[in-house]
């Protein structure tokens, strides 16, 4: 017993050393959680054309992001559409924002934007097709992504 | 053996070794925003009423598969737009669209050549964007971006001219207050200047 009563002389200071691993901990879930939302492309990574007047997106999560881009596989041609983890056709996409309305508010709806991220390279036809199927079902507010630059030129050399 | 107590090494400064990283990371993964050029597309409606356009206010612009261009016929470069959309918009050779109560008056902000054979006033000129299927989409995005910087540029000239300050000025401040002044200024000039873009049935 006496060793017990030895020790307790003097009263130890509370310990920090956990505090980094506390920090450390908050950390990785920061870096995981903040990459866990981008969509795992099915396409080849699409080429932004870049633009000099272009304005940010505000409210993100009244985004909906549609992918235009070539397939990885180079034997097929043409443009393939994605949308969040899946490759589709042009007459789902559709279904695609109505599935994007029901996650949102009622009130937001109006508010929701669609963003077409699509390779420089891409046709025109696939992005005016895209523009009919979200007339028709009245999704009026759309964004061509674009990267910010003054060299115009790139987009079509 | 006798110097064992100091071997601890001090810890203390771990925590913020590791708070900065995690500032670092908050602040980068939330730097990466989407941005683009933001189109409003028309609505779709069952019964459009037939208008009949006079053929001076309607600025052509044609681009076929291999990305050439032709504005009202002639070859020209993507560089050109700008500017030839501005002549056109800015021309004010007649009188606006005569609204309920009052007749068509002149533009009395224009600074363009004001010729009869180009558009009558802002409020009239349509851009129309007649494009090809095959048309790469960074061509078509160019052109967006040149009529989108010609109608910004003439909001900003009529901004600095009436309220000192830019277009652009305007819409940041408009953003972080949103004032009913502030915004009655900006509707005014986009009133003036309004996007009238067609884009008729692509080529096939």
């Amino acid at each position: 017993m006496s060793k017990f009563k030895k020790k307790k002389k003097g009263l130890p200071a509370i310990s920090t050393a956990s505090l980094p691993d506390i920090v450390f901990m908050l950390l990785f879930f920061f870096m995981v959680s903040t990459t866990m939302r981008e969509t795992d492309l099915l396409l080849k990574k699409p080429v932004l054309p870049t633009a000099s007047e272009v304005k940010k997106l505000e409210h993100k999560s009244l985004v909906s992001t549609i992918y235009v881009g070539k397939s990885k596989d180079a034997r097929i041609a043409g443009d393939k559409i994605q949308v969040n983890d899946k490759i589709i056709d042009i007459n789902d996409i559709p279904s695609f924002i109505f599935s994007e309305r029901a996650l949102r508010k009622e009130e937001e709806v109006k508010y929701m934007t669609t963003s077409i991220k699509a390779d420089k390279e891409a046709n025109v036809g696939t992005i005016l097709d895209i523009k009919e199927q979200l007339r028709d079902i009245n999704a009026l507010k759309i964004s061509f992504s674009t990267t910010k630059g003054a060299d115009i030129k790139s987009n079509y050399k | 053996m006798a110097r064992r107590e100091n071997s601890e090494i001090n810890a203390g400064s771990m925590a913020d070794i590791a708070f900065l990283l995690l500032i670092f990371f908050l602040v980068t993964t939330t730097m990466d925003v989407d941005s683009g050029i933001a189109r409003k597309l028309p609505e779709k409606s069952e019964d459009t009423p037939e208008v009949t356009i006079k053929e001076k206010n309607i600025l052509d612009i044609v681009v076929n598969r291999n990305n050439a261009l032709l504005v009202e016929n002639e070859f020209v470069e993507v560089s050109d737009i700008k500017r030839l959309a501005m002549d056109f918009i800015d021309n004010g050779g007649g009188l606006s669209t005569p609204k309920a109560d009052k007749p068509g008056e002149p533009c009395d902000y224009c600074n363009g050549a004001k010729d009869p054979a180009s558009s009558d006033h802002p409020t009239k000129a349509i851009i129309s964007l007649q494009s090809d299927r095959g048309t790469t989409y960074g061509m078509y995005v160019s052109i967006q971006n040149e009529v989108e910087a010609a109608y910004n540029e003439l909001r900003n000239k009529l901004a600095l001219k009436k309220y000192n300050r830019t277009y652009k000025d305007l819409l940041s401040e408009y953003k972080d207050n949103a004032t009913e002044s502030l915004k009655d200024k900006i509707n005014f000039l986009k009133d003036s200047y309004p996007q009238i873009i067609s884009e008729p049935e692509p080529i096939k």
